[in-house]
């Protein structure tokens, strides 16, 4: 597989890598059925992403972008991390494999669970 | 970095003894092995002796072997050419298993849907064909039994001699994907009762790009090419004629050391099945003992193949998986979803396939650094239950 550097060094020392306990919220994307499984921790104080943590099942471009991605959103208000594209994390590693644009680049989209997540809570203890 | 070659099922190196027979046939015997000539003639001699030293190596006559551009081909032309030969005077169903590679399954596929009755047989657990199974399948319109003499993925080798005495004695053509055995484990075609067995000659040390069907003597068969008169008519195109030389020169060295390899080879393979066996959820893929000498396959749960490949590959060790990620398409490998795995563990599987030149401390090395690649990747992971205690 043709990876980029930044690519293998994101998958051999992941950024944030582990858990939160007790996160402000968790957001998961992907299954064991079809290989991939990314799982983004948020801890957040006053709509600022104080702390984040992943795990990741999957290939080297799933531990990448979900790698890439604690990076990128680390610190950013709310508003800021929502606007993070599956493309931008696959730009920053300096692009990926043609096949591996789709089935592997989802690190945005746990990160908007974990968002939606986040909110969800917020909401009902205003209620 | 010391690189370990651990993927000898995708293809072997070529032996050093092998590329110095090919040099002259790039060189100085560069005829068409056709041509009236002198120079023409001399490769003509090159192919003629590689051809009988092939057969000798099956138990064929060098009549019964046809040369083609690897195995692929020689799977294409088998089931191509016998189907069309048969299907308008005996018949349209063949018989097959799920396990086959994909010269095999994708051509079945193929022929559905030109309308053949393809009868997929079950396997076991380890992949294993009931030869009572292909009895039970054989109607009047069967017209070829296709099963592979060794699976390249799992190893699992196949009770060929016992289905061959069946489907001769039904009047049924056999023909078998003998790629991963051949020059590996003894095959006799007259004793195995095959009537049409396909080879590759890069699977043991030959040249990548040449292989070759044996097709028993008055087996019914239509061309798929058409051109000249090469290999009489049947398969058109002029020789490759360094490949053959080279071919017949893998062949002829493999026989020789064929049964001091398996053993030294199935020493190895199962220490390291032992070894990976030790690393917690872990399983072997494939049969135990009827097994090639140098395949070893486990599935490794929680954990994904490609990254299992890329940590590995970092190492310097070359292997392979049946994972999605690594096959191209959105599925894991259809051997391991068909010996009965469920999709996470045929994604987590890796193939180790040992070769000639792999060494014990080699061996060492790979079950040195393994347990801490896996466990690196399950603290990564969020399906690895040693990760759920930390979440309260």
């Amino acid at each position: 597989m043709q990876y980029t550097e930044k690519v293998l060094d994101h998958f051999q020392k992941p950024r944030n890598m582990g858990q939160i306990p007790n996160a402000s919220g968790v957001g998961e994307v992907g299954n064991a059925t079809c290989g991939d499984i990314m799982r983004i921790y948020l801890s957040i104080e006053n709509d600022i992403i104080m702390d984040v943590k992943f795990q990741t099942y999957g290939c080297g471009a799933a531990v990448a972008t979900t790698s890439m991605l604690t990076e990128l959103v680390k610190g950013k208000t709310l508003e800021e991390a929502l606007h993070i594209t599956n493309a931008d994390v696959a730009k920053e590693l300096g692009g990926l494999p043609p096949v591996k644009m789709h089935c592997s680049n989802l690190a945005a989209d746990a990160l908007k669970v974990a968002i939606e997540d986040y909110r969800n809570q917020q909401n009902q203890k205003g209620e | 970095m010391k690189v370990i070659y651990l993927d000898h099922a995708a293809t072997t190196p070529v032996d050093p003894r092998v590329l110095e027979a090919m040099l002259p046939a790039l060189t100085e015997v560069y005829g068409n092995a056709s041509s009236f000539h002198q120079i023409g003639q001399a490769a003509r001699k090159l192919v003629e002796a590689s051809r009988e030293t092939i057969a000798q190596a099956i138990g064929a006559k060098p009549g019964e072997i046809y040369f083609t551009a690897g195995g692929t081909e020689a799977d294409n032309m088998a089931l191509f050419g016998v189907t069309e030969a048969l299907k308008l005077k005996k018949g349209k169903h063949v018989i097959t298993t799920g396990l086959e590679h994909h010269a095999i399954y994708d051509t079945f596929l193929w022929l559905k849907d030109q309308g053949f009755e393809v009868t997929t047989l079950p396997v076991d657990e380890y992949g294993r064909v009931n030869p009572k199974d292909v009895e039970a399948a054989i109607r009047p319109d069967t017209i070829l039994v296709s099963i592979m003499h060794a699976n390249n993925e799992i190893g699992t080798i196949q009770p060929i001699a016992e289905i061959g005495a069946i489907t001769r004695q039904r009047g049924v053509y056999f023909h078998v994907d003998a790629v991963q055995t051949v020059g590996h484990v003894p095959i006799d075609v007259k004793e195995m009762n095959i009537d049409l067995l396909s080879m590759a000659a890069h699977k043991f040390y030959g040249p990548k790009g040449v292989g070759a069907l044996f097709i028993r003597r008055g087996v019914r068969i239509k061309q798929q090419l058409h051109g000249g008169a090469q290999e009489r008519g049947l398969r058109p195109g002029t020789e490759n004629v360094p490949g053959i030389v080279g071919m017949g020169k893998a062949i002829e060295i493999a026989l020789e050391c064929m049964q001091e390899e398996a053993q030294k080879e199935q020493a190895l393979r199962d220490k390291l099945i032992q070894g990976l066996l030790k690393i917690p959820d872990v399983r072997l893929n494939g049969h135990p003992s009827e097994r090639l000498p140098g395949n070893v396959n486990v599935s490794i749960s929680y954990i994904e193949g490609e990254s299992i490949l890329l940590s590995l590959d970092l190492l310097g060790i070359c292997a392979s998986s049946g994972s999605a990620c690594t096959s191209g398409s959105l599925e894991p490998s259809h051997v391991l979803l068909n010996i009965g795995l469920d999709h996470p563990t045929a994604h987590g599987s890796l193939r180790l396939t040992l070769g000639r030149q792999n060494t014990e401390d080699e061996i060492d090395y790979v079950l040195q650094v393994l347990p801490d690649v896996v466990q690196r990747l399950r603290q990564m992971s969020p399906i690895w239950p040693g990760n759920l205690i930390e979440k309260k």
